[in-house]
């Protein structure tokens, strides 16, 4: 790691607005800045999921996170389950491939470019730090060097605060969630038993029935808990 | 067939540090570093063995690395939990040297004996130093005597430096390891109880929140985990039923 790349980081950090709260929400900002983008934000993932976020330079990062939550699909699955930058220079462009569906959905929510890093040590990895841009517009490389620093300082961040909080729980700066998040794994579990699957066939049908009527995850999970919505059981 | 020139003294020190510095790396394995330090003060100094010793929990000094397995270097090595040039570095946090063993017959008594039966002539100790901590010291083995160069006792000590370096970091790595662990696990068994939520909530006929009462008292009265309630209903070792059934809570048991 480059040592004056370390260092505009952590200076970025400190001179962050003050009011900006906490280490995690200062790192998106730092990222605004450092990366020249729109907005930024990070995620705690498991299995490749994103678990909701845990800071977030502004709302509309949150709204594309959840889209790709929806869609199980997207830069920071891509850069969690390969532990490398997934970078998406111009996301309605037609010649990439890579996710079909958050191309078009991201494209409509106003996205032109998403660059995500993985968060993580060695093979274990936490989650991303993503980035958004409005325009399209590629990252140079020395933005890309300077995103790997920001995952790095960001997964020492959130390490840091991991270690002061008590067994089995999270740190309370990490376990802010948006309050649909339970409601997704709570629906899960009842469609479970109604369609009598396993859980993770129970989430993906939930997903691709999200996907089919283009209504959020969310919403269709709330749905599912207030028993308002049931799903038909797949034809044998 | 091209001969290789041999690399100039200064391109060999600058490249294995670059190396050795590459190597300082997440997942990277710490006894497999040491080892190539030693091996390669043997190729850069002016020695026949070189090993590594770090003080363990207990304050004994322990053979972590040598340059060769030659079991009579190893044994010198161990030898030296009471005295002898490493130990006498390490307690010191100041490089021992010996330019003459047979000469220190008086100090280090059992060792002096050892290394000479065994062929080496002078030694040389350079502790392992971070933020003013020693914590173990590399030791250079010579069949002859005399003083390493001043330039080789410099090098010598930035080999030390960089093992040093190299063990606090795998400390850091592996605590932090931990972290991520309690993490990922944190962050799972939260799913894990809000899906068995939704799944009693369901076999119960119930809502969410009533289901979560109920997990939670049963977790109570069979004084176990959350998780591990959430967990035995999603793997079907519990369910609805297991969960309603009524039990004695354990304040009103008769005290034995």
């Amino acid at each position: 790691m480059s040592v004056d790349r370390l260092t505009t980081v952590l200076r970025a950090l400190v001179e962050v607005d003050g009011r900006s709260g906490s280490v995690v929400d200062r790192a998106c900002a730092a990222t605004v800045g450092l990366l020249a983008v729109d907005g930024a934000g990070l995620s705690l993932m498991v299995d490749g999921d994103l678990r909701g976020a845990v800071g977030s330079s502004d709302p509309w990062v949150d709204a594309v996170q959840e889209l790709q939550s929806t869609l199980g699909e997207g830069p920071c699955v891509d850069a969690w389950s390969s532990g490398r930058p997934a970078l998406a220079a111009d996301l309605a462009d037609p010649r990439d491939v890579r996710w079909s569906a958050f191309g078009l959905a991201g494209a409509e929510l106003g996205v032109g470019a998403v660059f995500a890093f993985p968060l993580g040590l060695g093979a274990i990895r936490i989650g991303v730090l993503v980035a958004y841009r409005g325009a399209p517009g590629r990252l140079t490389d020395e933005h890309v060097a300077m995103g790997l620093v920001l995952a790095d300082v960001a997964t020492q961040a959130i390490i840091g605060l991991q270690a002061g909080a008590s067994d089995d729980a999270l740190h309370d700066l990490l376990a802010g969630e948006p309050p649909h998040w339970a409601e997704v794994h709570q629906a899960t579990g009842m469609l479970s038993v109604q369609l009598g699957v396993a859980l993770d066939e129970a989430f993906v049908r939930m997903r691709s029935h999200a996907f089919a009527v283009d209504v959020p995850l969310r919403v269709i999970a709330a749905e599912v808990v207030a028993r308002r919505l049931r799903l038909p059981a797949l034809l044998a | 067939m091209i001969e290789h020139a041999p690399l100039r003294r200064e391109q060999r020190i600058i490249s294995t540090f670059v190396e050795l510095a590459n190597n300082i790396v997440d997942d990277f394995d710490v006894i497999e570093f040491l080892h190539r330090v030693a091996e390669r003060s043997v190729e850069l100094l002016d020695c026949s063995e070189a090993g590594l010793l770090l003080v363990d929990a207990a304050g004994v000094l322990r053979v972590m690395a040598s340059s060769s397995e030659r079991a009579d270097a190893l044994e010198l090595l161990q030898c030296q939990n009471d005295e002898g040039p490493c130990f006498e570095c390490y307690h010191r946090g100041a490089v021992v040297m010996s330019a003459e063993l047979s000469a220190e017959l008086e100090r280090w008594p059992t060792f002096v004996p050892s290394a000479v039966s065994k062929g080496f002539r002078s030694v040389h100790a350079m502790p392992m130093r971070v933020g003013g901590q020693t914590i173990g010291a590399l030791n250079l083995f010579r069949s002859h005597t005399g003083e390493l160069a001043e330039q080789d006792v410099l090098l010598g000590q930035g080999m030390a430096d960089i093992a040093a370096i190299a063990v606090l970091q795998e400390r850091v790595l592996r605590e932090s390891r931990g972290v991520v662990a309690q993490l990922q696990g944190a962050l799972t068994s939260r799913v894990l109880i809000e899906q068995a939520k939704g799944i009693l909530a369901e076999q119960a006929h119930t809502t969410v929140d009533v289901a979560f009462t109920r997990l939670r008292e049963y977790s109570r009265v069979h004084n176990c985990r959350l998780v591990d309630v959430a967990r035995d209903l999603i793997e079907g070792r519990l369910n609805a039923a297991t969960i309603a059934t009524p039990v004695v809570p354990p304040d009103s048991l008769p005290v034995s």
